[in-house]
């Protein structure tokens, strides 16, 4: 049998790949990835905590987490959408009309 | 262990072969029955030497044609997602029949053999998630071929399914309201009842609005007319497969096809019980039979539908899909939660 | 057993790798499909885990919905590719790797007492069935207030994604 340590171990691997995106990626949809990555990763340690412990919590936990990833991604993309219309970049760094 | 490896690859290779044949003789299927609507012959020349056989090897002649056609990549097209695109649409197509039964047991070199690939208890999730990821194939087709055309084509197409898809899926919720499960086996064994004629459809008569609604969101799904803007020919040339040629559009084909079987497969599991009729379970040989009729009936009425609707608009397709389809599935749902609530 | 583990490996291969080219890729695009590539990878995890229905959910919700969401407005924007990459605070991605090598190390350090290796004998638990009644008794209030939050989400979307005028 495949031990624990090992899911959570990929687990916590691509939730890191993801921080790391979300800081060295300047394309806003890009970033927006690497967080959908970062809730797939913790989605993924919530499985394999409800597939060893036998409780059933984890796995809603993550239909849940789902649907929040559905709602995150309409919101943000109609942000993206409008940002790019206004400024017809992408790129985090130029929207900046906020800071002082 | 092994003998189960083995009869699983046994199994997926006949379902292959069978399918693959299967999608030939649909496409000279639909030039029989276009011809037969518009009172014409249709192709009947190409037969073995002097005997024509109604046409009957005008499949092969075709898949000839199209193989010797020449291969095209357009220059500014992304070359390895312009190739990958036909895969990624044929290969969910293939992957959805495994789950799908088409028999009860036979008994074969004393072995029983159970007329399904494999049987999971989300086998209808996994049917709906293949339909979902199939999207992926026409978007990917429009977007890296560089045309205008096949760019709109695949748009068209990802927002149809997406839309088309709630209803899809509020539909089969009715069903699964009924069945009270996901696994497509047990779903076909409990219509098994009165000579193997207690069909859904027959058992619950709530379900025919549902079906009509599952029939028409099918339809979209696998993009057949009155849906086909993705490939609306008057508009966009041929929609996400304008650039394609030879044995890639070939493969579009394939699979638009396979999408239609598998959507009669689908509704004849769900409300026209699978393989059971009449004498089926004195004679399991019937059961692929039963199954291969009507599912053949159920092709020929989206046929039918092709060759009589004319195309919809994109405004009324979605104000159809959203104002109309869907809430008609959701109204269905709480009818037949009502009813099942109050059911001694 | 060892077929398990060899599985493992290899959709914990191709998970890992398609998450790397997704910070590797300049076009959105290939970004978006190497996420789907994860995202199929993970699904897999999920059934050997017994996670049946997640797994398939998974795939419909991410892979068939969410995904096709994030492709569709790529494809919309098809935004030009030469664009010039202003950064302002350049400094800043380079101090991301070792923070990140730092946040490995730390997460590996907290798992390393952790030693269950045996799925339990009870296989009910990833079934539909087990997660729709947990869902509709334990999880009510949660999975009520998932519907309003769907919606907010729906009225913000368009709220937000209209042009002026419409």
């Amino acid at each position: 049998m495949v031990p624990l340590s090992w899911y959570l171990g990929l687990s916590a691997l691509l939730f890191t790949i993801g921080a790391v995106g979300v800081f060295i990626k300047r394309n806003a949809i890009t970033i927006f990835l690497c967080i959908e990555l970062m809730l797939n990763a913790v989605n993924l340690s919530f499985v394999s905590l409800s597939g060893f412990f036998g409780d059933v919590g984890g796995q809603l936990f993550v239909f849940i987490v789902m649907t929040v990833a559905a709602a995150e991604a309409a919101v943000g993309l109609a942000i993206i959408i409008s940002i790019f219309r206004n400024r017809e970049s992408l790129n985090v760094d130029e929207v900046d009309s906020l800071k002082l | 262990m092994t003998n189960l490896l083995l009869e699983w690859l046994i199994k997926t290779i006949i379902i292959l072969l069978i399918l693959l044949t299967a999608v030939a003789y649909v496409t000279l299927m639909e030039r029989k029955v276009m011809a037969w609507i518009q009172l014409r012959v249709g192709p009947n020349r190409v037969g073995l030497g002097k005997f024509r056989l109604w046409g009957l090897m005008q499949p092969l002649a075709d898949a000839l044609k199209m193989i010797f056609k020449e291969d095209i990549v357009p220059i500014q097209a992304n070359y390895w997602l312009y190739i990958a695109a036909p895969a990624l649409s044929l290969i969910p197509a293939l992957m959805t029949f495994i789950v799908i039964p088409y028999g009860s047991t036979i008994t074969l070199f004393n072995r029983t053999i159970e007329l399904h690939v494999t049987r999971m208890n989300v086998g209808l999730l996994y049917v709906l998630a293949l339909t979902s990821v199939g999207v992926y194939g026409i978007v990917l087709a429009g977007w890296s071929s560089n045309n205008k055309y096949s760019l709109m084509g695949g748009l068209r197409s990802s927002a149809q399914m997406i839309s088309y898809e709630l209803a899809l899926g509020l539909s089969i919720v009715c069903v699964l309201l009924y069945a009270g499960t996901l696994d497509l086996v047990d779903i076909v064994n409990a219509q098994n009842g009165f000579h193997g004629l207690a069909w859904n459809v027959f058992r619950y008569p709530l379900l025919i609005p549902v079906f009509i609604i599952f029939y028409i969101a099918s339809l979209a799904e696998t993009n057949r007319t009155p849906f086909d803007l993705p490939e609306a020919d008057s508009e966009l040339v041929a929609g996400y497969h304008t650039e394609y040629s030879s044995m890639k559009f070939v493969m579009f084909q394939m699979a638009e096809y396979l999408n239609l079987i598998t959507a009669s497969s689908i509704s004849t599991t769900l409300f026209f019980g699978g393989w059971n009729g009449p004498f089926v379970g004195r004679a399991p040989y019937l059961g692929p039979v039963y199954f291969m009729i009507k599912v053949l009936g159920l092709i020929f009425l989206a046929m039918w539908i092709r060759y009589t609707v004319p195309r919809f608009r994109y405004d009324q397709l979605m104000r159809f899909g959203w104002k109309f389809l869907l809430p008609a599935a959701i109204v269905n749902i709480i009818i037949s939660s009502t009813v099942l609530l109050f059911r001694p | 057993m060892q077929a398990e583990k060899a599985l493992f490996i290899v959709f914990a291969v191709i998970a890992v790798a398609s998450a790397l080219n997704i910070l590797l890729q300049r076009n959105p695009l290939y970004s978006a499909l190497s996420l789907i590539g994860t995202l199929l990878a993970l699904s897999a995890l999920y059934v050997m885990l017994r996670g049946q229905f997640i797994a398939a959910l998974q795939i419909v919700v991410y892979a068939g919905a969410i995904m096709v969401l994030f492709v569709f407005v790529i494809m919309l924007l098809n935004q030009p590719k030469d664009q010039p990459q202003i950064e302002k605070q350049k400094g800043l991605r380079y101090l991301a790797i070792p923070l990140a090598g730092l946040m490995i190390a730390e997460m590996f350090y907290v798992l390393r007492p952790i030693h269950l290796s045996t799925l339990p004998a009870d296989q009910s638990v990833g079934t539909t069935w087990s997660i729709g009644t947990a869902l509709f008794t334990d999880y009510l209030l949660p999975f009520e207030v998932t519907s309003v939050l769907i919606l907010m989400a729906v009225v913000g979307a368009m709220v937000l994604a209209r042009r002026e005028g419409d």
